[in-house]
C-alpha cells in the first residue's frame, strides 16, 4: 500500500481515532478480534508490545511458552478444537525462526494462525543487526500471507488483514512482522475489520451445473463411497455431510485429519483411510464405482500408488481450493465450493438409496480386520502390554468424548485407529507435516481453547523429548492435560520401516530415556509409571479422574508393529494385514 | 534457445507464456518465484511492469520443458496468492510477444567494409549508439530473430550481448481495466472459477 493512500484512510476516520502506541494498537486490535488468549514468548524486538500487555492482562490471557515452537503448536491445538483464529507471538531472530515448524505444519494442515513477530528497528533492516532475520522472506513458503509493518499506521490494517485471511476461505498461518520503532512510535488508530479483499476471493460461487453432475453420478452408483476429510470440520458441515450420507446410503471413510468428523459409531462409517488406515475403505478404494471426495487432498498417505488409485471409479471432488482440484486425482465432476454448502446443494437433488449388500461388503472386511489384527491387538493375553490395548482402554473409558490429541508415529497411528471419536473437532494431530513434537503444546491449547473438555495428549518417548520443555508451561499455568507417554524406548515408526523394508537395521532408533516421573516430578506434574498389564486398568482410571495435569507412562512392548500397513508406493488394495 | 528446440527427452518443448496480474507490492516476485523453485522448474525469462491500470502489475513469465498439465497446477498456485488479481497461460499462438535485445560490438569492425552495416540492416536492428570504440545495435523480435543476429555479430566480435525478458499481449479482448473492475464488484468475497 502506498504511503499517500494510508494517510487519505487516516484522515477520513481521524474524529473516531485515539492516540497511542503501536504496541497497544496491536493488543486493542486483537480484541477487535475477539482474541482471548495469546501463546508467546517475549525478547528485545518484542519488548514494546509485552510492555503494553502488562496493562491488559485482565482482558488478554498470556500464556508463557518455553520455547516458541511450543507456542505456536499451542496456537494451533487451539485452532482446531474451537475453529477461532490461534494467536502467538515471538521475538525477531531465533523467537521467529523457532516459530517456523509450526507456522509450516498449519500451512499443510489447513489451521488458522496470526503470529506475530517483534523486528529490529526499521533503519537496521538489512544490516544484519542483532537478533535481525528475514522472517518475512523464511516464512513466505509456509504462510498463506505474511506482511511487515514498518510504520504504526500499518497496524490496525495489516492484522484486520491478517485475521481475515487467516480463517476465509481455506484457513491458514498468517505472520506479521512489527519492527520495534513502529511498536513504539505513537499514532491516531482506529479500527476496522476487513471483509473484501480484490484480489482474495476466498468462497467460490457454487457452480450448480457440478452439483447436478455429481448428483447423476450418485444416482446411478451401486457402489458408492465418500472420503471425509478435514475440509468439512473446517466448514461446519458434519450435520449436512451425515444427512446427505443417510439420505443416499453412502458409507463414509475418513482420513487421519478428517476423523471425528463423523461419530465412529455411526452405521454408515466405515473406518479410517490410509497407509494405516482400516482394510475395508482402503480395499473398497479400488472398487467403488463413485468416489466421493469432501474436503480433503487425495494426500499420499491416503492414496498410496496414484497409478494404482480408484481407477475404476468416477471421482467427484468437492473442494474449496482450486489448486487442489486435479492437483493429484482427476476429478471426473468438480465441485468447488465450500463443503457445506456443496452437500446442502447436493442433498437437495440426490435420492433416496439404500445400498446394503455395498455396505455389507465393508462390514465383511472389518471382520477379517478383527479376526487377523483387532481382535489379539486389543486383547493380549500375554507379552507386554501394547499400544493398542491401552488406546482401546481409553477409548472405552472416555467414550470417546475426550479431546484426543497426538503426536507423531506409531502411536499416533494406533490412536487414530482405535480411539473411536464421539464429539466432533476432537482430533488434534500433526497430519500433513508429520511433526514429532507437536502434541503436549498443541495439547495446551486445545486445553485452554476447551476447558470443559478432557484433552488426552499421548505422546511417543521420542516425540515427548521434543518439546518435553513445554512441561514447564503446564505446571505454571496449571493446564489440565492428561498426559501419555507410550514408551517403547525407541522411535517405533522409523524402527517398524527399518524392520520391515531395511533388513532390520535399526540405525539410531532405539532411545536410552530418562526417569520421565523423575522429569514430571520437577516439574510439580503427579505422575505414575506402569509396567505390567494387570495395573493398566486402575492407573487409566486414576490417571482421567484426577484433576489437574498428571502424567502416565505406559512402558509398552518394544518392537510392536502398525497394521494394517499399504507400503509406500503400492496401491490401496495392496494393504497388508501382518 | 529456438523455439523449435528438443528438451532432453526428445519431445518438442513448448513455451508457455504466463501473465500475471497483481497488486504493486514488495516482496510478491519472491512469492511467485518460489512457487516454480518448489516444482524445479527455471523460469526462462520474467518481466514486470507496471499496466494501464494504476496500482496493478503484471508479471510475464515464460517457462518451458513442462507440461501443459504441470503449468496448469503451477498457475492454480499462483492464483491462490493473496496479492495476486489474476493468473493466465497462453501458448505462443495465443499472443502477440516480442522481445528486445542490445548487442555492443567494437567500433573498428564496422570500418572494415560495409559487411556489419549490411547485416544490421537486412536484419531489421537498427544502431542506437555509436561511441568511439563501440556501438549498441538494438533488436527487437522473438527470440529465434534476436539470437540470429547474435550468430551473425559473434565472429566480429561481440563484446556484450543482453537479452530482455518477453513481453506480451493476448490476443483476447479483455481489458485488464474491466477484468480488475469485475474482481472489485464481484460480490462480497465470492467468486466464480469461470471468471478467470
Amino acid at each position: 500500500m502506498s504511503s499517500t493512500s494510508s494517510l487519505e484512510v487516516e484522515k477520513k476516520k481521524s474524529p473516531a481515532s485515539e492516540r497511542v502506541t503501536g504496541s497497544e494498537a496491536v493488543l486493542k486490535c486483537l480484541l477487535e478480534e475477539n482474541v482471548e488468549v495469546i501463546f508467546g514468548y517475549p525478547g528485545g524486538a518484542i519488548m514494546p508490545i509485552y510492555d503494553a500487555l502488562y496493562s491488559y492482562t485482565d482482558k488478554l490471557n498470556h500464556i508463557l511458552t518455553r520455547h516458541e515452537q511450543g507456542a505456536v503448536h499451542a496456537a494451533q491445538g487451539f485452532a482446531r478444537v474451537t475453529g477461532k483464529t490461534g494467536v502467538c507471538f515471538a521475538t525477531s531472530g531465533p523467537g521467529a525462526t523457532n516459530l517456523i515448524t509450526g507456522i509450516a505444519d498449519a500451512q499443510i494442515d489447513s489451521t488458522p494462525l496470526v503470529c506475530i513477530t517483534g523486528q529490529v528497528f526499521s533503519h537496521l533492516l538489512g544490516t544484519d543487526a542483532f537478533q535481525e532475520t528475514d522472517v518475512v522472506g523464511i516464512s513466505m513458503p509456509v504462510t498463506k500471507w505474511n506482511y511487515q509493518v514498518t510504520r504504526p499506521e500499518e497496524i490496525p490494517y495489516a492484522i484486520a488483514k491478517g485475521f481475515y485471511i487467516a480463517n476465509s476461505g481455506r484457513p491458514g498461518p498468517v505472520l506479521i512482522d512489527i519492527t520495534k520503532d513502529a511498536q513504539l512510535k505513537e499514532f491516531d488508530y482506529s479500527y476496522e475489520k476487513c471483509e473484501k479483499i480484490r484480489s482474495y476471493h476466498p468462497y467460490p460461487i457454487l457452480d450448480e451445473k457440478s452439483i447436478s453432475d455429481a448428483a447423476d453420478l450418485i444416482n446411478k452408483a451401486q457402489k458408492p463411497l465418500m472420503l471425509v476429510g478435514q475440509g468439512v470440520l473446517i466448514a461446519e458441515a458434519q450435520k449436512e455431510l451425515i444427512a446427505f450420507a443417510e439420505k443416499a446410503g453412502i458409507p463414509m471413510a475418513s482420513t487421519l485429519m478428517g476423523l471425528s468428523a463423523v461419530p465412529n459409531n455411526h452405521p454408515l462409517y466405515v473406518g479410517y483411510l490410509g497407509m494405516h488406515g482400516n482394510y475395508g475403505p482402503n480395499v473398497k478404494t479400488n472398487e467403488c464405482d463413485v468416489l466421493i471426495a469432501v474436503g480433503m487432498r487425495f494426500d499420499d498417505r491416503v492414496t498410496g500408488n496414484l497409478d494404482k488409485y480408484a481407477k475404476q471409479a468416477k471421482v467427484i471432488h468437492i473442494e474449496i481450493d482450486p489448486a487442489e482440484i486435479d492437483k493429484n486425482v482427476k476429478a471426473d465432476v468438480a465441485v468447488n465450493a465450500d463443503a457445506k454448502e456443496a452437500l446442502q446443494s447436493l442433498i437437495k437433488v440426490t435420492k433416496e438409496n439404500q445400498h446394503k449388500s455395498w455396505l455389507k461388503e465393508f462390514r465383511d472386511c472389518d471382520e477379517i480386520e478383527f479376526e487377523k489384527i483387532i481382535k489379539t491387538a486389543t486383547n493380549p493375553t500375554s507379552g507386554g502390554i501394547l499400544m493398542t490395548e491401552v488406546m482401546k482402554k481409553i477409548s472405552d473409558k472416555t467414550k470417546g468424548k475426550a479431546i484426543l490429541v497426538t503426536d507423531v508415529g506409531q502411536h499416533q497411528m494406533v490412536a487414530s485407529r482405535y480411539y473411536a471419536f464421539d464429539d466432533t473437532k476432537s482430533n488434534v494431530t500433526s497430519g500433513g507435516l508429520g511433526t514429532m513434537g507437536f502434541c503436549l503444546p498443541a495439547a495446551m491449547g486445545a486445553k485452554m481453547g476447551q476447558p470443559e473438555k478432557q484433552v488426552i495428549a499421548v505422546i511417543g518417548d521420542g516425540g515427548f523429548q521434543m518439546t518435553i520443555q513445554e512441561l514447564g508451561t503446564i505446571f505454571q499455568s496449571q493446564i489440565g492435560v492428561k498426559i501419555l507417554i507410550l514408551n517403547n524406548n525407541f522411535l517405533g515408526m522409523v524402527r517398524q520401516w527399518q524392520e520391515l523394508f531395511h533388513d532390520k537395521r535399526y540405525s539410531f532408533t532405539e532411545l536410552t530415556n530418562p526417569n520421565f516421573q523423575l522429569i514430571s516430578q520437577g516439574y510439580g506434574i503427579p505422575s505414575q509409571k506402569i509396567e505390567e498389564r494387570a495395573d493398566l486398568d486402575a492407573a487409566l482410571d486414576q490417571w482421567l479422574n484426577s484433576d489437574g495435569p498428571q502424567l502416565l507412562e505406559v512402558v509398552v512392548e518394544k518392537e510392536e508393529n502398525v497394521f494394517p500397513m499399504v507400503p509406500a508406493g503400492a496401491s490401496v488394495s495392496d494393504i497388508r494385514l501382518g | 534457445m529456438s523455439n523449435s528446440i528438443n528438451n532432453i527427452h526428445g519431445d518438442k518443448v513448448r513455451d508457455f507464456t504466463l501473465s500475471v496480474l497483481t497488486e504493486d507490492r514488495a516482496g510478491l516476485l519472491n512469492q511467485i518465484t518460489i512457487i516454480f523453485t518448489r516444482r524445479k522448474i527455471n523460469i526462462d525469462s520474467l518481466n514486470v511492469s507496471t499496466t494501464e491500470v494504476p496500482g496493478v502489475s503484471r508479471f510475464t513469465i515464460v517457462i518451458q520443458s513442462v507440461s501443459k498439465d504441470q503449468v496448469e497446477k503451477v498457475v492454480k498456485q499462483i492464483r491462490k496468492l493473496v496479492d495476486v488479481l489474476g493468473a493466465f497461460v497462453y501458448e505462443d499462438d495465443d499472443v502477440y510477444y516480442q522481445e528486445i535485445a542490445l548487442y555492443k560490438v567494437p567500433t573498428d569492425v564496422f570500418l572494415n567494409g560495409n559487411k556489419i552495416e549490411t547485416l544490421v540492416r537486412n536484419s531489421g536492428a537498427r544502431i542506437l549508439v555509436i561511441e568511439k570504440d563501440h556501438i549498441i545495435i538494438e533488436k527487437t523480435g522473438h527470440k529465434s530473430d534476436t539470437h540470429d543476429l547474435y550468430d551473425k555479430l559473434m565472429p566480429h566480435g561481440l563484446l556484450e550481448f543482453v537479452r530482455s525478458g518477453r513481453i506480451a499481449v493476448s490476443k483476447s479482448k479483455r481489458k485488464t481495466e474491466a477484468f480488475i473492475q469485475q474482481l472489485e464488484e464481484a460480490k462480497s468475497n465470492r467468486l466464480s472459477i469461470k471468471d478467470f
